[in-house]
Formats: C-alpha cells, structure tokens, sequence
C-alpha cells in the first residue's frame, strides 16, 4: 500500500485577489510531498468546501487579506461540518488582527498564520495534526 | 464498512465516491472489494480522453464541454490528471481554477490527480478511479492527461474517444510528435484558431492525416479536424458534433465492444500479472531468499535465467492438459 | 566619463588599493557575506568607479530635466517649482465616511484625493450580489451607483481637486459617473483632473480585478482613453501599474519590464484604433512601488524613464516630447510592511518615501505603519502624509534636481535595470507580444519564481528582514485596529432596494438597451455609460450587460 499522500485545498474565499502568499504555499506543500489543489480567485464557502469533499482532502488552507476572514473561515468550518467532514484541518492565514484569531480558533479554524511566517513552520504544523 | 461505502457510491454519494478514489490511489486493499460491488455498474459512461501538450488548452475545453454535456441533460466526471515531481513527490494541482462555473452543480464530479511517479500521462490508478465514476453514475467521464510528454499513449487503456488537442505556437507539435500519439487520436482539435499559425497547423494536421491513410488502411474513416477557441466558445458545437459522431459510430461499429473486449483482456491479465508479482514478491522476500539469490547473481554463482525458470517452477503449477 | 587617460590612472590605482589596503583588510576581517545583492537580487559590487561609467554618454543618457531620454525627470525645475502631489489612497465603509476621510486629509495639507473602491465595485458586482457577502465597504468604499458618487464627493469642489481612481475593469462606469456628477456641479469637463487606473492587464497578471477575457477588456480600456483624448483632455485615461506586479513578488527590474511591456500593449490597441501617438501618449501615466533599498529604486525609476522614452520615440514613433515622458504616482512598498514591531514601518516607509523623492515621482502615496495589520487609522494615516511631508521639507532631496545622478553605482545601477529590462521586453515580443505572454503564464510565472526565491532568502536567513528574521521580539498584541462596521453590506443593500424602487424604470431600461446596442455595434461605449448611470443604473447591472455579451475571464493558474 503506497504511503498515504497529504491532499491540501489552497483557496482564496472572497473577492480578494491576493493571492502571491497562496501560490507560494502551494508551491511549498508541494515541495514538501503533498498534493496540492489550487482553486483559484474568488471563492465561496460552498466552492471551497466542495472541493475539498471531491478531493477527499486531507487540510483547507484560506487566504484572506481583504479583512473578510471572520465571514469566511467559520462558514467554511460549520458547511465541513454539515457534510460530515469534521475530521479535516481548517488552516487559514493573511491579514489577520491577533484579536480575531481566538474567535477564529473557537470556531473551529484549527491555526491562522499571520505575515511573516516562516513557510516550514506551517508545513510542519499541517503535517503534524492532520488526522489519521 | 467497503461496501457501504460502495453502496452509497451507487446511491450517488459524492463523499463516498471521493474517499472509495482515495483508497484507489493509495492502493488500499479496501478499493478492491469496493470496484468488485461497483464493478456491476460499471461501462455504461462513455469515456472521453483529452491529451494534447500543455498550454493547448485543455482545461478550457473540458470546461466547455462539461458546459454543453451537462446542457444536454448529462452528468459528467471529470479527471485531470497532473505530474508528481519526481524529487518531492508533491504535486501542484491546479485544474480546478478553469471549472470554478460547475462548482454547485450535482451533475459534476471533479477529482485532481497526481501521477505519483506513474508515467504515460496518466496515474497507475486513473483507470480504476474512471471505473469509480463511471459506476457512480456519470454519463460522461472526461480524462484530461498530463500532456507534458510525447509518449502519452496510455489514455487508449482507458477512453473510448480520444480528442487530441493542439495549438498553434506550442512547439512544433506536429514535427514532435511521435507516430504514436498522432495517430490515438479519434479527433484533432486545433484550439486557439484564431491565433496566428493555426491555419498553418490545421494543414499540417490534414496532411499528416493523409499521409497515415496512406501508409496504412484504417478500418474506419479518417479522423475529423475541429477548429476551436475554447476561451471564446468558439467551435464548441462543432467539436460535440464529433464527439458524439464518433460515439454512434464506434457503437453503431461495434468497435466500442471490441476495444473494450480488448481493454478487459488487457486488464485482466495485468491484474492477474500485478496479483502474482504481489505475492511472489512477498514471498521471496521472507528469509531474505531474494537477496542471497541476487547476491549469487552478481557472483555469478548463478544466472538469472535460471533462477527465473526455478522459481515460475516452484510457485506456478500449470496444470496438465 | 573620464577621460582615457585618467581610466588608466583609476584602473591603475584600483589594482594596487586591491593588491594593497584592501586585500588586506579581507584578509584580517572578510566581509560581512560572500555574496552581495540588491533586494532583487542584483549583484552589488564592492565599490565602483569612473571605469564603471566609462561608457556613460551624458547628452545622449542623461540629458537636462525635461530633455530627452528624460532619465533626470520629466520637467525642467521638478521638485523646485513644486513638490509632488501628495495623495494618499483612501477609503472605506460607505461613501459618507470616506467623504469625512477625504476632507479630513485635505484639511492636513493633502493635495490630490485617491479612491479607494471596495472589492464588489471593483469586480463590478453591486453590494447585494452574492460574492460580495462580506466584502462591502472592506478594503474601499461601496459605490453601487451615481448616489453613492454624489454622497462621496458632497463639498468637494471637482475643479479644485484632482482625483485618482482605482478602478480598472468597470473604469468607465466609476468615471462615468464622476463627469455626470461633475456636470452636475456645472464644473465642465475640460476642468476635471485626474487619473483612473483602467489598467487590465496587470489585473490578469497579479492583482486578480479583472471581469471580462482581455480582447474585450482592452476595448473598453481604449474606449475611455479615446473618450478623454476628445472630452476630458486633463485626465489621465490609465495608470500602467507596476505596483502590484511588485507587490506580488518581482524584481525591480521585471516591475519595470512588465509594465512598460503592458504599456506598450495599450499604445499598440490605441494606434490600431487609429489614434494619434502624439495626442494620446501624454495622458498615459504609470504608478510604481517603492521598496527600502533607496538607491536602486532610484536607480529604478530614473531607468523607468529612459526605457519609455526610447519606446515611444522609436517604437512608436513619437514626436511630442509629452508623448515620451514617463510620468508617475508611487505607493510605498505594501508587502515591505511588517505585523511585527509594526512602528519599524514609519522607518521603512521613510527610507521608501525618500527613494522616490530622488526618482522623481509626480505624486505619492506613503503607506500607514499599521497596515499589515489592518486598514489604517487615522493616526497612522496623518503619521504617513507627515512622512512625506518631511522628506519634501526637511530631507534637503527636492532643492536640486535628480541629486545622485553621477553616482558612479547608481548610473551603473540604471543601466543595469535598463539593460534588463530590455532583454525583458525582447523575449515578450520574441513570444508575440505581451498579450500572448500573459495567456503563456509567462510573465505570471517570471514573477512568482521572483517572489519563491526572496522567500527563500528571507528563511535562510541569507536576507535581513528586521523583526522577521532578526532582531526578533516579544510584543503584546497591537491595540487600536480601525475595524469596519460589518453592517455597511445590509445598509448598502437597503439603499440598493430603494434606488430600484425609486428610479425611473422606463428610463434605466432604456439606457441599458442603449448601451447594449453600442456595445456590440462597436462604437465608444463612454456616452451610453454616462446615459446609463445617469439613469441610475448600477455598476453591477452595467457590468452584468457586458457580462452577457463578452463573457467572463477566467484564469489559467501557474503556480
């Protein structure tokens, strides 16, 4: 049986069309042995989560810069949740102001990575707490 | 457990079709017993390959033809099959981004794959994550290749149609192109029509095509060249017009039973073939016999002929008669 | 420019202070890294000399102020005659709040007003429309229709100021609805400045704006710069931007590439349109980013405008000297902005403020300190005008003209980033212009493997980033964010439902239809847009009539 391949969502929610920290994550999980989807600009909760239940994905990474991350990382939690995929890790980062995060974190966001980041921190933070 | 999954696959569940393809690709044991209770339901999607290198455009016009087929009243999957890097083995999967418009739609079922190391354009695994979908229930499974080697012949083990897409400014595709890929193709597209060059191209393929029925007596009519710009929804209809000519007439044909008649032979035996090498391998490999035996191979101790021969002896009885 | 003796002498007194002083001194100390660069990667020599601009021909590469090549500015007493206009971007929630924003900052000795649209404005979506969930009034203001204008602009004088205007693909629409207002103040056209950006390539290429496939979209673009070449003869009908290409990653040099290589893509659609290079051109600006390292960005700019001017003069033919003259607004570099330790940005976006001081920028913007955290407050706005203000005042670099000019390390520097450039430019036309190097990926690729690399520096440490990399700290978490009323979208919606209902419906359908018709008939689609918003149609329902007939761009992603 081949070794069990992290699969990664990279989405960017919103009309936000930022997305240099995206595609350099994208390149970076790859780097890292994961296979990584990319779904582009202007995202909806329901795209992003759809995605990740036909991708059978193992993380959701958002990207928010616009300011609209306590609208879209929750609803992005809760429809996971509706359609029984509690189990993935819901990772975001971006312009995300310290106060917002434990909110974000109650809400089930498992972690936010601010600007600044170091990229393997992130990777190895994924890698370490996805489930299964 | 595998075969509720399977059921829910039959019930239409797009969860547990997505996780039966996982197991698929990871080559859990649980896939098989799922494929063998699908396995039923499976031939009845008619199975369209699109290969073509990249930057020809092939997301734009899977995306278009999962717009027509799905206005049509079909339900459509869809593979896109990209490259593993072969140091990392992580894979950017990017096909999604030109489908954004069929997110919400039930009808569509897109699934992202890596070759994990597999090359040919395809994964190992694509064949049976098609069969996957094709037994979900979807009229028309669409195979989006890698389309970065020249050899990519490996989407006839799986499509009914081929659609080989080019463009002009893409290399010189036509000079490029091994035999081999030219002629998998049951439809040229010549996409970007209306950039520079592609009058050009269109001629190079007509000729080429030409050429091949002349050096060889095809059993059926000389493949169609459709001109398209996906981007602008240009000769789409033309191209579903093949498409769907090139359907009737493989069933009509009955082509359609004999290449899929050919394909299970051809499957049938690999399994039977990848089965046995499974077992042998676990087998040689306990007590570290496999070692010694290449140990003395390299000492010319012995030959590997020979071992060969000893061991299909020991393990395979064919029985007489 | 030294003479051939006195290279000799140089190249002379170069090697015995290598042989002697200096080698030496690497002996018994070495240097701080084995390897210099810019923060783009170009390499830095250890110092440089006569001999590296020996090649350098002043008449020809430098010129006077507002001479050709025009590599020492545009005008002949620039920042002696007056200082750049100082116009900050800004706007958010509605259009009342950043009406209070805008005279609030003309009050603080701001000179120019810069529009700051939300982003369903800016995709062309109205506030009601599902995308726009949660982005109303977010990272600008909520403009649905010539209401929202009115209320934007209320007690601002069109003729006495000048306004830039983000907005790029329904940029007809939003300026649209500015000369209807301004026809509405009986200020008449030819009396309005100002600048919308109506740059849509750069959308496609980084910055994610665009709504329509790029042949449409680039119809619309030289609609409006047509439009205004016969109506509005003070506006500037595009800003080519290299800001966002910056901000998304690249190099200095490829900032300047990708810009005047989408520059020339507009001068091209506007010469097939049958426009006159000498009329239009002039009404061409551009907008670059800033970032810290202070004298290549100098270097940059002054490169930026000899590029230009040989394009123009000898691309396209150019005889107006207006026509050749690169002229430009900059933001300080928004990425350079750090969350933490977020005061260092004051110092950042000093360094960045002062680098384009000695470019010679026609206007700037200087961004706040606390803008990796959220959109700034009105502290760090005022802190951010003051910056400028400063190097305007107090730095000394606008009493004399292009003051590094002779610099043997920036000249070098500036031939460089031309020489870049250049090879840049070559390889676009080898790909058949810079259209077909966008739809290759090309460009968008050239531009990410800038931004992986730095990254990569940045985590190997092998590149300072003060309080990213180094000199890190513990801090509490920033206390004073602006945050915006999440119930902008619900009033904005409520408006949107009463303007439905209270407007002329015979009239909106009627301009609508109009406009439909132009558009496909190919005529300039600027007058019916004016009918249309006039007839209160909204920006979204505009956008939705070109929708239907042009489609929608949707990306090849290359990452």
């Amino acid at each position: 049986m081949a070794k069990k391949k992290l699969k990664i969502i990279v989405a960017k929610p919103g009309l936000d069309g930022h997305d240099r920290g995206a595609k350099l994550l994208c390149r970076i999980f790859a780097e890292a042995g994961m296979e990584v989807v990319y779904t582009g600009l202007r995202q909806t909760p329901e795209m992003i989560v759809e995605a990740a239940l036909q991708e059978d994905a193992d993380v959701v990474g958002l990207s928010s810069l616009s300011g609209v991350h306590n609208y879209f990382f929750p609803r992005v939690v809760s429809l996971l949740k509706e359609k029984d995929m509690a189990d993935v890790l819901v990772v975001g980062g971006g312009i995300i102001p310290d106060e917002d995060v434990s909110s974000l974190k109650a809400a089930g966001v498992a972690e936010i990575f601010g600007p600044g980041t170091r990229t393997d921190e992130i990777v190895q933070y994924i890698e370490g707490n996805v489930a299964g | 457990m595998p075969s509720e999954l399977a059921r829910q696959v039959l019930d239409g569940s797009p969860r547990a079709l997505a996780r039966v393809i996982t197991w698929v690709e990871n080559d859990d044991p649980r896939a098989v017993e799922c494929l063998e209770i699908l396995y039923p339901h499976m031939g009845r999607a008619h199975i369209l390959g699109l290969t073509g290198s990249p930057g020809a455009g092939k997301s734009s016009l899977t995306d278009q033809l999962t717009h027509h087929f799905r206005n049509a009243g079909k339900t459509v999957g869809i593979v896109a099959v990209d490259p593993s890097s072969p140091f990392t083995g992580g894979a950017l999967l990017g096909d999604r981004i030109r489908m954004s418009r069929h997110a919400g739609d039930p009808g569509v079922f897109i699934r992202s794959m890596a070759t994990r190391g597999f090359l040919g354009g395809l994964a190992q695994t694509t064949d049976n994550v098609v069969k996957a979908m094709d037994a979900a229930g979807k009229d028309v499974v669409i195979v989006e290749t890698v389309g970065v080697g020249q050899d990519e012949i490996d989407i006839m083990r799986i499509a009914d149609t081929i659609c080989l897409i080019l463009a002009p400014g893409y290399g010189d595709i036509i000079q490029s192109m091994k035999a081999g890929v030219m002629e998998i193709a049951d439809i040229y597209v010549i996409n970007k029509s209306d950039h520079a060059g592609a009058d050009q191209l269109y001629t190079e393929v007509n000729s080429r095509i030409l050429q091949d029925s002349q050096i060889r007596k095809r059993d059926r009519e000389p493949p169609p060249v459709v001109k398209t710009v996906a981007t602008e929804k240009r000769g789409i209809d033309d191209l579903m017009a093949a498409i769907e000519s090139c359907r009737c007439q493989l069933k009509e044909s009955g082509a359609l039973l004999e290449k899929r008649r050919e394909r299970i032979r051809q499957q049938t035996f690999q399994m039977i073939q990848f089965a046995l090498f499974q077992l042998l391998e676990k087998e040689l490999a306990q007590n570290g016999r496999l070692d010694r035996l290449v140990d003395a191979i390299i000492e010319k101790k012995e030959n590997p002929y020979q071992a060969m021969r000893e061991i299909v002896d020991e393990f395979i009885k064919v029985p007489a008669g | 420019m030294a003479d051939k003796t006195e290279l000799e002498e140089i190249k002379k007194g170069r090697e015995t202070w290598e042989k002697g002083p200096l080698n030496k001194a690497l002996s018994r100390f070495g240097e701080r890294k084995k390897k210099f660069t810019s923060i783009s990667g170009t390499p830095v020599n250890r110092i440089y000399t006569p001999e590296d601009t020996a090649t350098l021909r002043y008449q020809t590469d430098l010129g006077f102020p507002g001479n050709y090549p025009y590599t020492r500015g545009v005008q002949p007493t620039m920042y002696r005659g007056r200082f750049w206009t100082m116009r900050q971007y800004a706007g958010f929630g509605s259009a009342a709040e950043t009406n209070a924003r805008y005279r609030y900052l003309l009050e603080k000795g701001q000179t120019g007003l810069s529009v700051a649209f939300d982003l369903p404005t800016q995709a062309g979506y109205d506030s009601d429309h599902a995308l726009s969930m949660g982005e109303v009034g977010k990272v600008g203001v909520a403009i649905d229709s010539i209401d929202d204008m009115r209320v934007l602009f209320d007690r601002i004088p069109l003729d006495k100021v000048t306004t830039s205007m983000t907005i790029n693909a329904p940029a007809t629409i939003l300026l649209g609805m500015y000369l209807a207002l301004a026809e509405a103040q009986n200020v008449s056209w030819d009396k309005v400045g100002g600048t919308v950006q109506n740059d849509v390539l750069k959308e496609i290429i980084c910055r994610g704006q665009y709504i329509y496939p790029p042949g449409p979209t680039m119809r619309l673009t030289v609609d409006l710069i047509e439009f205004c070449q016969k109506h509005v003869p003070r506006w500037n009908t595009i800003s080519i931007s290299g800001y966002h290409i910056r901000e998304s990653g690249s190099t200095a040099a490829q900032e300047i590439a990708f810009t005047i290589a989408d520059g020339i893509a507009y001068a091209k659609a506007c010469v097939d349109r049958g426009m006159d290079v000498d009329q239009f051109a002039g009404r061409l600006s551009f907008f670059f980013n800033a970032f810290t390292n202070v004298l290549e960005e100098a270097a940059k700019f002054r490169a930026a405008r000899r590029v230009w001017a040989k394009v123009m003069k000898e691309r396209f033919g150019a005889k107006n000297p207006r026509a050749m003259m690169l002229r430009y607004h900059v933001q300080t570099g928004g990425v350079t902005l750090t969350a933490q330790q977020p005061l260092n940005n004051i110092v950042r976006v000093g360094l960045q403020a002062y680098a384009a001081s000695l470019g010679g920028c026609q206007s700037l913007h200087t961004n706040s300190y606390d803008e990796a955290l959220c959109l700034p407050t009105e502290e760090a706005v005022t802190v951010a005008l003051r910056t400028q203000q400063i190097v305007a005042e107090e730095s000394g670099s606008t009493d004399t003209i292009d003051p590094l000019a002779g610099s043997y390390y920036v000249e070098s520097m500036t031939d460089q980033i031309e020489a870049d450039v250049n090879e840049y430019i070559e390889k676009i036309d080898a790909r058949g212009g810079t259209l077909q190097a966008i739809e290759e990926g090309y460009i968008q690729k050239e531009i990410q493997n800038s931004a992986y690399r730095f990254q990569k520096e940045i985590e190997s440490g092998e590149r300072a980033y003060v309080g990213i990399n180094k000199y890190q700290m513990e801090e509490p978490p920033p206390e004073n964010l602006l945050r915006i009323d999440m119930s902008v979208g619900e009033k904005e919606t409520e408006k949107l439902k009463a303007l439905r209902a209270e407007r002329n419906p015979d009239a909106w359908q009627a301009a609508l239809g109009h406009l439909r018709e132009v558009t496909k008939s190919g005529d300039n689609v600027m007058p019916a847009v004016i009918e249309a918003v006039k007839a209160r149609a909204t920006v979204g329902e505009i956008c939705d009539v070109w929708r239907e007939i042009f489609g929608e761009y949707r990306p090849k992603e290359f990452v």
